[in-house]
C-alpha cells in the first residue's frame, strides 16, 4: 500500500491506486464520516480510511450492511457534515433505499461506486454496466445524482474534492462513478492541497444539530400535507435539475476537429479507445474521442455542437455493457445525426476491450 | 387550585394523528414530561419511524430526522458519532425495529452506540391496517393472518428485550407497559432511566412498551387493555432484563 502520511500543503508526486486516492482526496476535502462494507473490487478505500480516520480523529464505521452503511451516511449528512460512502455495484444496489431517501431530503454526500460486472454477483472485473443505474436514479421516485466519471488516479483525487463541493452547493448527492481498472490502477498523480470549487458555499442552516435558540428542524422525505405537498416538492428538485443541467456538463474532446469518426467513452474505455485512436492517427485517419466526464448531466449540447461542426461525421459509442450510455447519445444526437451514424461497440459487463480490438473495429468501419 | 399537570413545555399542542384509544399519544406525553424535567429539548435529535409516529416531528418540538423503515439505529448511530455530547433519541414500532430493521437494532446495540431507544410494541402493523408484525402473538387474527398466527410457517413472536440481553454491549434493557396508571408510572420511570443513561454516557439502553392498538386489533379501546392485561403479559414479562450499572 501507498504510504503518504502528509496533510501539509505542499503539493507533491505520488504513487497510489485509484481507490486509495479517492479516500486521500476525501480527507484533504474536510470529509468528516466514512461509513462502508468491505466488497471487491473497492475495498482498498475502507481499508485505507480505516487507518487514516483514525490518524486524523475522523469518524470511519464499518457498517453491519450496505443499507447500513448508507443511513449512516444520511445521519451524517443530516448532522451537517461531510460524509461518503463507497462499494462496487451488488453494494450500490442496496444502498438504492438511502440514496432515494437523501436525494428526497436534499442532502449532500458522496458515493463512489467501482462498477463491476453484473447482474446479480456477476464478477469482480472492470464493468460499466451500472450506467443506467446511476444516472436514471437507482432508487424509487423522480430525482437525479450527479455523476462524475474519472479515467485517471489524478481525476479520482480531483472529482472527490469536486464531488464535496457539489454536493454541498447544490444539495444533492454525487455519485463518482468509476471501475474495477480505474479503482485498481496504480499511477503517479499530484497530491495537492484542497482546492475549494466555490467561493462560497451555501450555509447548513437545515442540519440537525439540537435546536438550542432556534426553531427545530426537520429532515423529512413525507409530504402528506398539504394535498400539493410532494408536487410542490418534486418540482422544486426538478428546477434544480435544470439548473444542474444547465451549469454542469463537464466533457473532454480529442482531435474531434474535421474528424471521419467519433469515439464516445468513458472512465477506463476512455483510455483504451485512445491508444486506438492515437495509432490510427499516425496511419492518417480522422479519428476522434469525446469523453463524457459528468454522466449526469451528460453534455448533450458539447456533443452536438461536435457533432454540428462536423458533417457527415460517424459515431461510435464504446462501453463495458451491451449499451446503455448508447441511448443517452442517441438521444443527444436524434435531430442531427441519423440513427445508422451512430454505431456501438460493447463488451457485456465483466470484460473489456483491448487497444487491438478497438483498432480492428475503427478498421472495420472506415473500410 | 393547585396545578399538578400542565402540557409540557416540549410537546406541541397539534392535534394527534393517531386513534382514539392508541398508545403513542401515551408514550409521546411520558417523552414530553421527561424532556422537560432533564431539559434536554435544545440538544435534542430525535429520529421518526416509519409506521404510526411517522410525523412525531408535528408533535415534539425538536430537532428530527425521518427515517427509511428500520433504519433509525443506523442513522441514529451517525448522528450520535458526529455529536457525541448531544442526545440521540430513538423511537420505533415493532415491525420498524423487529422486522425490517433487525439488523440494524442488532449491530447498534452490539456495538453499545451510547443512544436511547423507545420501542413501542403493539404486535401489529397499525399504519397499513393491522397486518401480521413480528409480535403478533400465537392465535392472533389479523389481516394477514386471518385464521390467526400460527407458530408453523409463521413462527412464534419475537421478543426483543431477552433477544438484545445476549449482546454484552447493552447496558439496560426493560419492559413495561401503558395499560394502566400503575404501568404508565413505571413507564415514565423507565424512560427516564434510559435517558439518563445516555447523559451519563452508560452507553446503550432501550425501553419496550407494550401498547394498545384497539384500530389494528379491531376491539374497543376497553378491550385493547384488557388484550394486553390478559395476552400480552403472558407472553411478554415486564421487568428489566439488564442493568449493568
Amino acid at each position: 500500500m501507498a504510504e503518504y502520511n502528509n496533510t501539509g500543503p505542499e503539493t507533491r508526486k505520488v504513487l497510489m491506486k485509484g481507490n486509495e486516492a479517492v479516500g486521500e482526496a476525501a480527507i484533504k476535502a474536510g470529509c468528516m464520516c466514512y461509513f462502508a462494507y468491505p466488497i471487491t473490487p473497492q475495498t482498498e478505500t475502507p481499508e485505507y480510511l480505516s487507518r487514516r480516520m483514525e490518524e486524523e480523529n475522523l469518524i470511519f464505521l464499518q457498517a453491519e450492511s450496505e443499507i447500513a452503511a448508507i443511513n449512516m451516511v444520511f445521519g451524517a449528512s443530516a448532522a451537517g457534515v461531510r460524509v461518503m460512502t463507497s462499494s462496487s455495484s451488488p453494494g450500490i444496489s442496496l444502498k438504492q433505499e438511502g440514496i432515494s431517501y437523501i436525494a428526497g431530503a436534499e442532502l449532500p454526500c458522496v458515493i463512489i461506486n467501482v462498477v463491476r460486472g453484473g447482474p446479480g454477483l456477476g464478477n469482480i472485473e472492470a464493468s460499466q454496466a451500472d450506467y443506467f443505474q446511476s444516472t436514471r436514479g437507482g432508487g424509487h421516485g423522480d430525482y437525479r445524482c450527479i455523476v462524475l466519471a474519472p479515467n485517471s488516479v489524478q481525476e479520482c483525487y480531483d472529482m472527490v474534492m469536486n464531488a464535496f463541493d457539489l454536493a454541498d452547493y447544490y444539495r444533492v448527492p454525487v455519485i463518482i462513478q468509476n471501475d474495477g481498472i480505474i479503482g485498481q490502477l496504480v499511477e503517479p498523480f499530484e497530491m495537492h492541497p484542497y482546492k475549494p470549487m466555490f467561493e462560497k458555499l451555501p450555509a447548513k442552516n437545515w442540519a440537525l444539530t439540537g435546536c438550542a435558540g432556534r426553531k427545530p428542524n426537520v429532515v423529512r422525505t413525507l409530504y402528506l400535507n398539504p394535498p400539493n405537498g410532494l408536487e410542490m416538492h418534486n418540482r422544486k428538485l426538478d428546477e434544480r435539475y435544470k439548473k444542474i443541467h444547465a451549469e454542469l456538463r463537464w466533457s473532454e474532446s480529442f482531435n474531434c476537429d474535421k474528424a471521419d469518426l467519433i469515439i464516445v467513452a468513458y472512465g477506463a474505455t476512455s483510455r483504451i479507445a485512445k491508444s486506438a485512436i492515437k495509432k490510427h492517427i499516425n496511419n492518417g485517419q480522422k479519428i476522434g474521442l469525446f469523453r463524457p466526464k459528468t454522466l449526469w448531466p451528460w453534455p448533450d449540447v458539447e456533443l452536438v455542437d461536435i457533432a454540428r461542426k462536423n458533417k457527415g461525421v460517424k459515431f461510435l459509442v464504446i462501453e463495458m455493457s451491451t449499451g446503455q450510455m448508447l441511448e443517452d447519445v442517441l438521444l443527444s444526437l436524434m435531430d442531427v445525426v441519423p440513427k445508422k451514424d451512430i454505431l456501438f461497440y460493447g463488451m457485456g459487463g465483466g470484460w473489456n476491450p483491448t487497444p487491438d480490438l478497438i483498432y480492428e473495429k475503427i478498421d472495420e468501419i472506415l473500410k | 387550585m393547585n396545578i399538578i399537570k400542565t402540557q409540557p413545555k416540549s410537546i406541541t399542542t397539534e392535534a394527534t394523528k393517531y386513534c382514539p384509544g392508541c398508545g403513542h399519544g401515551i408514550v409521546l406525553r411520558l417523552i414530553g414530561e421527561v424532556v422537560d424535567e432533564l431539559g434536554i429539548r435544545e440538544k435534542m435529535i430525535l429520529t421518526a419511524p416509519v409506521g404510526c409516529a411517522v410525523v412525531l416531528y408535528d408533535y415534539i418540538f425538536c430537532d428530527v430526522i425521518e427515517c427509511a423503515h428500520g433504519r433509525a439505529p443506523a442513522v441514529g448511530t451517525a448522528i450520535k458519532r458526529v455529536y457525541p455530547d448531544k442526545f440521540v433519541l430513538i423511537y420505533q414500532g415493532d415491525g420498524d425495529l423487529a422486522a425490517i430493521g433487525t439488523a440494524e437494532i442488532i449491530h447498534a446495540a452490539n456495538r453499545g452506540e451510547n443512544m436511547s431507544v423507545i420501542f413501542v410494541n403493539n404486535a401489529i402493523y397499525g399504519m397499513t391496517g393491522g397486518q401480521m408484525a413480528p409480535t403478533t402473538l400465537i392465535g392472533q387474527k389479523t389481516t394477514t393472518s386471518p385464521s390467526g398466527r400460527t407458530i408453523k410457517g409463521m413462527g412464534k413472536p419475537i421478543r426483543v428485550c431477552e433477544l438484545l440481553t445476549t449482546l454484552e454491549e447493552t447496558k439496560y434493557l426493560e419492559r413495561t407497559s401503558i395499560h394502566s396508571v400503575r404501568n404508565i408510572n413505571k413507564t415514565k420511570a423507565a424512560i427516564r432511566k434510559v435517558f439518563q443513561n445516555q447523559l451519563n454516557g452508560i452507553g446503550f439502553s432501550l425501553v419496550e412498551i407494550l401498547s394498545m392498538c384497539p384500530v389494528g386489533w379491531k376491539v374497543s379501546p376497553r378491550e385493547a387493555v384488557q388484550f394486553i392485561e390478559e395476552q400480552m403479559l403472558h407472553y411478554f414479562p415486564l421487568g428489566v432484563y439488564k442493568d449493568t450499572e
